[in-house]
């Protein structure tokens, strides 16, 4: 189990700055995150802005959507439309590819990131 | 691989187990069955089978370029070449194979290789630079293979020899033998049989081959592929029983003559055979595996059928395929005209296959392997096995499901038939979910075309009506969806979502139902850009490191000077690599996402518009310079194509559409492989629709003859737009036509003989999609609003991402990555 004391809150951007029910991406020191607004369903969630499959810093511009009778909330990577769980970063697409993921909050319109330290 | 394959199938079933790998190649394990194709690009990382950090993360410790030197079996230890000792309870021997290297004398010289490992491949590539002639030792399964190689390296002569009477002795007949002989051929092999070689001539290197005829050829390069050897000196040097034509001797749980020991793969010896395919390898991995997690699995041999693809023809062997009479009925088909070869040999009471030859053409491969394996009673005329139903009634797909449930489908992973079945009663519904659940299809990959008929089958058997539903989302064709998106005049995803979908979307319905609204409304489409496929997102085309192109519309590939100037001035400025490309424009590469809006405001200002290169949309009509400069010219083609291209730019369809005009029946702008194609005759034009180029190029075919200008362009209207109401999604006209009834017969009656009673309605919303036309770049740069939405970081807009980066290329820029 993972404490939240460990988890630095980092400011990302505004809401108003990613797009409804689509990607951004946010530059923390030399790391590229993508940061999704999942408008339809109200969440927010956050990953690596690299796609592993062919190492293309592309994620933050894929479609987003869901997958299954659970609706797991997916990103797909533009460029081969290989598909990530945004819960869990595992790859859904049949690949044995596995991404970051971080935590986000939304509060008075900013959006924050956590980052493990 | 059998040692990889070991691995990943003890740690799936157990933690108990402290696995150590010790391996003699510098590299963790690849995919030799592909190896080959090493040499058409493929990475030495590509042909991994996993990762280092794989073995990391199960908790394997993995020795590379360390081979154990001796086996103390008294203490149950191994050492090794770089002084590890290692206690064990048990030991897996999956030492593999080594090329057999026969006793010739020169065989030493420079320019002789085995073909094994990429080790091996990488002296070859580089040996071959200096090469013309090369030849290849052994007329087998790998010898073919390396032969190929060869060809690949651009070796301008390749010679095969083959000491046996016939080409891959193991698995077909001479009569095959002869058929794959002639293909060959004409992929200029020269093949040498019944030849053996005496010895090898030259210097410090080799210069020709001698053989016992006393006649020489003359080679630069030979590489052997004259059989295997197992790798047993650890073993014989441990004591462990050998055969002495080599070999570990292991019984029916893959024990040696130490139970602690067990050996696997290509060093294995079963009674008193060699298992050298990847798929008996992977069993005898399942069986040791199985006993060491407690449970009761046995080896009885393995199926040696084999399909393979060798230089672009298919061979296949299965079942007892060298049978003769008077022990069995044969039925041979031969077409020297198409090179096809089938022998299928059927018991003398005509009930069962008991097995066959293929060459040429393998597709009843699967289908007949698992009459064989299943014992399944033959059909009355068993010659349709071959020959394929001629006239009757033919129950495609059918055969699949007459299979029993534990027929082997999958021989790689072991997946039987019920397995596939279930998993598609329990939800699965595509090859990949399949893939996924099963791990069917993912080995060789062979058994792929049967996975899917099994899944159709299976579904057509529980009534799931097969249909082509867009996805998970939408239950409905895109031409159901588009009919219903009209009808309730929706202009957004998310209502369309909420009025006929269920879920949150995805990436195939999200640009399906763009290009639905885009057909229908014509609105602009970066206002919904998130339920655009990147290209529509950012109106440009993503490429290799994650930068844009820009392709500004050229009709008709007519351009003036001054604009030239100015795409000189716009690539200059923003450091862009410039090509011509195929539709007769320029295009510019390596912009960054920030700079796309400044590149299109220039390019605007100077009169150009969007050549919407990135959208499923009209692209080019190409055209030949025509009757204005050209003295064969018959009509003005360059003026008709800039016609036709402004009338159709910006219309959204469901696949890219291209065209052409030509002035005359020489046909130098190629019309007939486009979507639509006009070729001028002495009388007016000729229409041609639904051609193509692309992976499966297909002529396009005559709609109408001799029309003048103006009945084109209205049977062009209805065209184009009964197209883009009817295809699925990503079909391009080629493709739509040929699912259509009736075909081309049906398609005039509709366009021409109005036979559905639409035309007028096809006019008019074509009509209505050029009225509404616009610049959707000039939307972006004269709002700023839109414009802000091209960055890279969303917190530091100013800023490029630093992950791209370019390397000088003859003169210009590519990407590197």
């Amino acid at each position: 189990m993972e404490t939240i004391a460990d988890i630095e809150w980092i400011l990302a951007c505004y809401a108003d700055d990613v797009p409804a029910n689509g990607g951004a991406c946010v530059k923390h020191g030399n790391e590229q995150i993508a940061v999704y607004n999942f408008t339809r369903r109200g969440e927010w969630y956050a990953t690596q802005n690299l796609c592993p499959h062919k190492q293309q810093m592309v994620l933050s511009r894929g479609m987003i959507g869901s997958e299954g009778n659970s609706c797991e909330p997916k990103v797909a990577c533009p460029f081969h439309k290989k598909t990530f769980s945004l819960l869990s970063g595992e790859c859904l697409s049949g690949d044995e590819f596995q991404i970051k993921t971080y935590p986000v909050r939304v509060e008075d319109g900013k959006v924050y990131i956590g980052i493990l330290d | 691989m059998v040692g990889y394959k070991f691995c990943e199938k003890l740690v799936s079933r157990s933690n108990q187990f402290n696995i150590i790998v010790f391996g003699e190649e510098p590299r963790i394990a690849y995919d030799r069955v592909h190896l080959s194709e090493y040499f058409n690009g493929k990475s030495a990382d590509d042909l991994s089978l996993s990762s280092a950090s794989w073995y990391a993360d199960n908790g394997i410790s993995l020795h590379l370029d360390d081979p154990i030197q001796e086996i103390n079996r008294t203490d149950k230890t191994v050492h090794s070449l770089k002084g590890a000792t290692i206690k064990y309870d048990y030991l897996v021997l999956a030492t593999g194979s080594s090329a057999f290297v026969p006793n010739i004398e020169g065989i030493e010289k420079n320019g002789v290789f085995v073909y094994r490992t990429i080790e091996d491949l990488d002296l070859i590539r580089d040996y071959a630079v200096n090469a013309r002639i090369g030849a290849v030792m052994g007329g087998g399964l790998l010898g073919l293979e390396a032969a190929k190689a060869l060809i690949d390296l651009g070796i301008k002569e390749t010679h095969v020899i083959e000491f046996a009477p016939r080409l891959m002795p193991r698995q077909i007949d001479s009569a095959g033998s002869a058929m794959l002989q002639s293909k060959l051929k004409q992929f200029g092999l020269s093949i040498h049989l019944n030849k053996s070689t005496s010895e090898i001539t030259g210097g410090e290197k080799i210069e020709a081959l001698k053989f016992n005829d006393d006649t020489l050829l003359p080679v630069d390069m030979l590489v052997i592929s004259a059989g295997i050897r197992p790798r047993d000196e650890l073993a014989k040097l441990a004591g462990l029983q050998t055969s002495s034509r080599g070999g570990i001797v292991v019984n029916e749980k893959m024990q040696t003559s130490d139970e602690y020991i067990f050996a696997i793969g290509e060093c294995a010896l079963y009674n008193s055979m060699i298992y050298g395919l990847v798929a008996p390898g992977y069993e005898m991995a399942d069986i040791v595996v199985t006993h060491l997690t407690g449970g009761d699995k046995s080896f009885f041999g393995y199926d040696m059928s084999t399909k393979l693809k060798l230089i672009g023809v298919d061979v296949a062997s299965f079942g007892d395929a060298f049978i003769t009479e008077p022990d069995c009925r044969t039925i041979v088909f031969e077409d020297t005209h198409k090179g096809i070869y089938k022998r299928i040999n059927i018991s003398n009471d005509g009930k069962y296959l008991l097995g066959g030859i293929l060459v040429g053409e393998a597709e009843a491969y699967n289908i007949l392997l698992q009459t064989v394996n299943n014992k399944i009673v033959l059909p009355p005329n068993p010659e349709d096995l071959i020959l394929g139903s001629r006239g009757g009634e033919a129950a495609e797909g059918a055969g699949v499901m007459s299979l029993p449930d534990d027929a082997l489908i999958c021989s790689c992973e072991a997946v039987s038939k019920l397995a596939i079945c279930s998993a598609v009663n329990d939800g699965a519904s595509g090859i990949d979910d399949i893939k996924k659940c099963t791990k069917a299809g993912t080995g060789c990959g062979g058994c792929v075309p049967l996975v899917k008929d099994l899944i159709t089958g299976t579904m057509k058997a529980n009534g799931q009506y097969v249909k082509n539903i867009i996805c998970e989302h939408f239950d409905y064709s895109r031409q159901e969806l588009f009919d219903m998106v009209k009808i309730n005049k929706l202009k957004n995803y998310d209502l369309v979502l909420d009025h006929f979908g269920k879920g949150d979307g995805c990436e195939v319905c999200k640009p399906v139902v763009a290009s639905i609204l885009s057909s229908l409304w014509n609105d602009v489409i970066v206002k919904q850009h998130t339920i655009q496929d990147s290209n529509d997102r950012y109106l440009a085309n993503i490429q290799k490191g994650g930068t844009y192109s820009v392709v500004p519309r050229i009709p008709g590939g007519e351009i003036t000077p001054d604009k030239l100037i100015v795409i000189g001035q716009v690539a200059k400025k923003y450091g862009l690599y410039t090509k011509i490309t195929g539709g007769q424009r320029i295009d510019m590469f390596g912009a960054h996402v920030n700079d796309l809006p400044a590149i299109w405001e220039e390019l605007i200002n100077a009169g150009f518009e969007s050549g919407h290169a990135y959208g499923k949309s009209l692209r080019t009509v190409k055209s030949c310079v025509g009757s204005t400069w050209c003295r064969y010219g018959l009509h003005d083609s360059v003026s008709f194509a800039i016609e036709i291209e402004e009338r159709y730019k910006g219309v959204r369809s469901p696949h890219k559409l291209k065209g052409g005009v030509s002035g005359c029946v020489r046909e130098c702008a190629e019309a007939q492989a486009k979507d639509f194609g006009i070729i001028a005759t002495e009388k007016g034009w000729n229409l041609y629709v639904c051609g193509n180029g692309g992976s499966k190029p297909q002529h396009a075919q005559l709609l109408a003859t001799d029309i003048d200008s103006a009945t084109c362009i209205k049977y062009l209207d209805r065209f184009l737009m009964f197209y883009i109401k009817t295809a699925d999604p990503l079909t391009r006209t080629a493709t739509w036509l040929n699912k259509m009834d009736g075909g081309i017969a049906y398609l005039k009656n509709v366009i021409i003989n109005n036979s559905l009673d639409i035309n007028e309605q096809l006019e008019e919303e074509m009509q209505e999609l050029v009225n509404t036309y616009h610049c959707e770049w000039k939307e972006v740069v004269e709002n700023d609003e839109l414009r802000k939405r091209f960055v890279h970081f969303i917190n530091a807009p100013e800023e490029k991402d630093p992950a791209i980066k370019f390397e000088p290329m003859r003169e210009q820029i590519k990407a590197k990555w």
